[in-house]
């Protein structure tokens, strides 16, 4: 599957933010390369610039120093040929549209044809188990199937990558499970490369490739474990040895971010 | 902070700007009266056929004619400086030669609405808290009164104000007492809704809590649900404030009163007087922002007292 | 269920009894009448109160409540006034009232239209569209907003009324002066309203936006301005009634021999007080009307805020 070519590259990347306080440097010298087809999770305390991480990639930040490419294209570029789907921390849905309405908006955007977008909308329905919602408004579900819906809007463009900021990280532990089962099928059903922010190294560890594990002030990336489990991963691969074993080794990276600090 | 005053004064500035210019084609019939009775050359030549044209066709006609737009005696439109300078002479400098009192001046016409105003506001907004009150306490009048407050916000109840006047001038009543009551009732039921959506604020767990001790209604209301309704009263009593005062003002127009700064407004309406108008307009103005400004400042120092704002 | 069949067993038919002896007595019964009166309205309050204990969750008792009311209040002002023959001049019985409205049906319709028809609902088009728009040709400028937002906020609190007189001499007596009013009062409220409304949207909701590589267009019409409709539908609701009152103030200083502003100020001055009171009862049931055909569209627009989910 890892074909080794690399699809987001980042090299020496800072980022500094002016505030009122003096400056805040979010990313220090952040060199990482994706390649297609990863499930790349970045994991660490906050302020550790994870998200930030993300968001430059998106093209939602501005980096003050280093580079970083897209597809070979700048992230801004990336953004306007619609490379990636994002997922925010919450499902952000629009409460004025119907479930179908909210995954017809990014296919509105960018100039979908009627047929098509109706095609495309039972396609990620299904896929993210919503068929029969599509006529309901997001404040009718539960906030599990909300974030189903804000993943499904995310697919529905099918960009190569998507871009996953915390996004179970208000959901409650069994609907994380579920939906991290769900995350992995279609993961391996559509091929895509994913970048994940989490805080929750169960999580980090079930379902990525790569690991990159980041510490605070500085932001920048203490780790990169890659992890050697199967890709066929029921729920309770998490007992394993091997599971705890890289769950150990994200533990350990994570303490040594802090050791070095103070 | 320096931005959104420097944003606040250009957007100022723009307004005065525009006020200027469009001092040029309302006045400019005026001006080119003037200026032809003076000798000067005016096209079109006959004021019938100016009259015929708008006052931007003849502003463009006539380029060197804008000056005598501005410092008439009965402009349409008269230009800022002119009615800053009538609220100085009819305010500050009237202070400062100790006649402040005397009819010319609007410090006296001022005093004669902003009493009507507070007097009515008082009573109103006291009537309207004690209303709320039995509102929140009482399900029956919760269910039969409250309706009518809500509606009688989409109602234009001012136009009881000419009645009020004159029945009351017919059994006698006359001058503060008339207006303080349209004062009154039009800032009592900003109040009333405002503060039953106030003492109403307490969330279930903080009632619970107070249930939990075993506290009485009374103790109930006065440390929990009042403290709580403090920003709702404050935002009601702002409305209430500027009702208040433009029920003063209202007030003074039907009777012909020749005191307050409606009467002002008035008397300026009948003699063409724009000058005047525009100047009890301003102070009319002025005195509105006054009142609301006193008003946020004590609720910026009761909230921070209280805890409940930076 | 028990205890509400004899709490209305008593009251309810004692209120229905007392009102009607009350009624059918009262001319000339002095304090009698008066005295059977406030009993009925005693007997109407325990039917309310009964209501509100048993029936608190029933639709139709929340509707009964405040009609129960109404009804109780008319019965006390009917009987008192004929009692103790109260001067029509100085409060007409509601009967009298109700009789003046179905007898001059023709001139109660002529004048709405003048005044609701052609001064207020045109000037509320007008003004209320005008801010729309340049709520949203100043959104693109934070610089602009900055400014204009406590700019707008400042006049929209001022006593706009006051220009009346002002405009009233600009546009002449009829309609169009009135609309120029209501423009003049309508226009801050709504501005603000909106431009609150089009900074409604979270980041993540317009970060979600920048991912997807929209325009500024497609921005604009599928989140900021669906988000800002609960905003600008309470700017068009506070301007409905500020419409009403501009419009009715307005013909005070000046209008044709037509318009409930005009009947309103030249009935009062002959004292005739039944049709200024027809007046009123006109521009409460348009106000509502006009509030509440605006709260049933906002009510269709708006259904997936929580304020309208409840």
């Amino acid at each position: 599957m890892n074909d080794k070519t690399p699809v987001i590259q980042a090299k020496n990347l800072d980022l500094t933010f002016q505030t009122n306080d003096g400056p805040i440097h979010a990313l220090k010298d952040v060199s990482l390369d994706i390649m297609k087809g990863d499930f790349v999770s970045f994991i660490g305390p906050s302020g550790c610039g994870k998200t930030t991480f993300l968001r430059v990639i998106a093209a939602l930040e501005e980096p003050t120093g280093g580079s970083v490419t897209v597809n070979g294209m700048t992230p801004d570029e990336a953004r306007r040929a619609r490379a990636y789907g994002y997922v925010f921390q919450a499902a952000g849905l629009y409460p004025w549209r119907t479930i179908e309405g909210n995954i017809r908006l990014p296919l509105e955007i960018m100039d979908f044809s009627k047929s098509e977008m109706r095609e495309r909308i039972d396609r990620v329905l299904q896929l993210v188990d919503l068929e029969g919602f599509g006529k309901k408004f997001p404040w009718q579900l539960s906030g599990g199937m909300q974030q189903r819906a804000s993943i499904a809007r995310a697919l529905a463009f099918d960009a190569d990558i998507l871009l996953m900021d915390e996004p179970f990280g208000a959901l409650d532990e069994i609907v994380r499970d579920h939906l991290n089962e769900q995350l992995l099928r279609l993961w391996d059903k559509t091929h895509k490369t994913i970048g994940f922010v989490t805080h929750s190294i169960p999580e980090a560890v079930y379902l990525s490739t790569r690991i990159v594990v980041m510490s605070p002030r500085p932001g920048r990336i203490t780790d990169v474990i890659e992890n050697t489990l199967p890709r066929d991963r029921p729920l309770d691969i998490r007992d394993t040895p091997e599971f705890l074993e890289i769950a150990h080794r994200v533990r350990e990276g994570l303490r040594a971010g802090h050791a070095y600090e103070d | 902070m320096m931005r959104n005053i420097l944003s606040i004064l250009t957007v100022v500035a723009a307004i005065i700007g525009l006020w200027y210019l469009l001092c040029i084609p309302m006045n400019m019939h005026e001006a080119t009266q003037q200026a032809q009775r003076a000798g000067a050359e005016v096209t079109p030549a006959t004021a019938s056929e100016r009259l015929q044209l708008g006052g931007i066709a003849l502003a463009v006609q006539n380029p060197t004619l804008w000056p005598g737009a501005f410092g008439q005696d009965r402009p349409r439109l008269p230009s800022p400086d002119q009615v800053v300078a009538e609220l100085w002479n009819t305010t500050g400098a009237m202070v400062l030669s100790g006649r402040s009192m005397t009819k010319r001046s609007l410090v006296f016409h001022g005093w004669i609405t902003l009493s009507a105003t507070l007097l009515g506001f008082v009573f109103g907004t006291g009537l309207g808290i004690i209303l709320a009150v039995g509102i929140v306490h009482s399900r029956a009048m919760d269910m039969s009164v409250m309706p009518w407050a809500i509606a009688s916000q989409t109602i234009p109840i001012l136009a009881l104000a000419p009645m009020i006047i004159v029945v009351l001038n017919s059994v006698g009543l006359q001058g503060l007492i008339p207006k303080a009551i349209i004062s009154a009732y039009l800032s009592f039921f900003p109040v009333v809704v405002g503060m039953v959506k106030g003492l109403r604020a307490p969330g279930m767990m903080q009632l619970d809590l107070m249930r939990t001790y075993n506290a009485t209604r009374g103790q109930t209301l006065w440390k929990l649900r009042l403290p709580a309704s403090m920003p709702y009263l404050f935002a009601s009593l702002k409305i209430g404030i500027s009702a208040s005062l433009i029920g003063a003002i209202v007030g003074e127009l039907p009777t012909g009163a020749v005191r307050g700064l409606g009467a002002r407004m008035l008397t300026g309406s009948y003699y063409g007087q724009t000058i005047q108008i525009w100047s009890a307009l301003f102070a009319a103005a002025i005195l509105a922002a006054l009142l609301v400004g006193t008003i946020g400042l004590i609720q910026r120092r009761t909230l921070k007292r209280m805890g409940m704002q930076p | 269920m028990n205890a509400a069949a004899r709490s209305f067993g008593v009251s309810l038919p004692g209120f229905v009894l007392l009102s009607t002896l009350g009624l059918s007595l009262a001319d000339g019964s002095g304090l009698t009448g008066v005295a059977i009166a406030l009993a009925a309205v005693v007997m109407g309050w325990f039917t309310i109160r009964a209501l509100a204990e048993h029936f608190k969750t029933q639709r139709w008792a929340r509707l009964a409540a405040p009609i129960l009311l109404g009804v109780l209040i008319l019965v006390l002002w009917e009987v008192t006034v004929r009692a103790l023959e109260v001067p029509f001049v100085i409060l007409p019985p509601p009967s009298a009232i109700g009789s003046k409205i179905t007898n001059s049906m023709p001139l109660l319709w002529a004048d709405m239209v003048q005044t609701v028809v052609k001064g207020a609902l045109s000037g509320y088009v007008m003004g209320c569209g005008a801010a729309f728009l340049t709520a949203i040709s100043v959104d693109r400028s934070p610089f602009l907003k900055r400014g204009l937002l406590p700019v707008g906020n400042f006049v929209a609190a001022l006593p706009i009324i006051g220009t009346a007189p002002i405009l009233v001499m600009w546009f002449g007596f009829d309609w169009e002066s009135k609309a120029a009013v209501v423009v003049a009062m309508v226009f801050f409220p709504m501005l603000v309203n909106t431009v609150a409304g089009l900074s409604e949207t979270t980041a993540m909701q317009r970060d979600l936006m920048h991912t997807y590589a929209a325009t500024y267009r497609q921005t604009l019409f599928k989140l900021r301005l669906p988000a800002a409709m609960p905003f600008v539908f309470n700017g068009l609701k506070i301007s409905s009634t500020l419409a009403l009152i501009g419009a009715i103030v307005a013909e005070f200083f000046g209008s044709p021999t037509l318009g409930m502003g005009f009947r309103i100020s030249t009935s009062v001055g002959q004292l005739a007080l039944n049709i200024v009171w027809a007046e009123i009862v006109v521009a409460a049931i348009v106000g509502s009307a006009f509030y509440g055909s605006l709260a049933m569209i906002e009510k269709g627009v708006t259904f997936w805020h929580p304020s309208q989910r409840g």
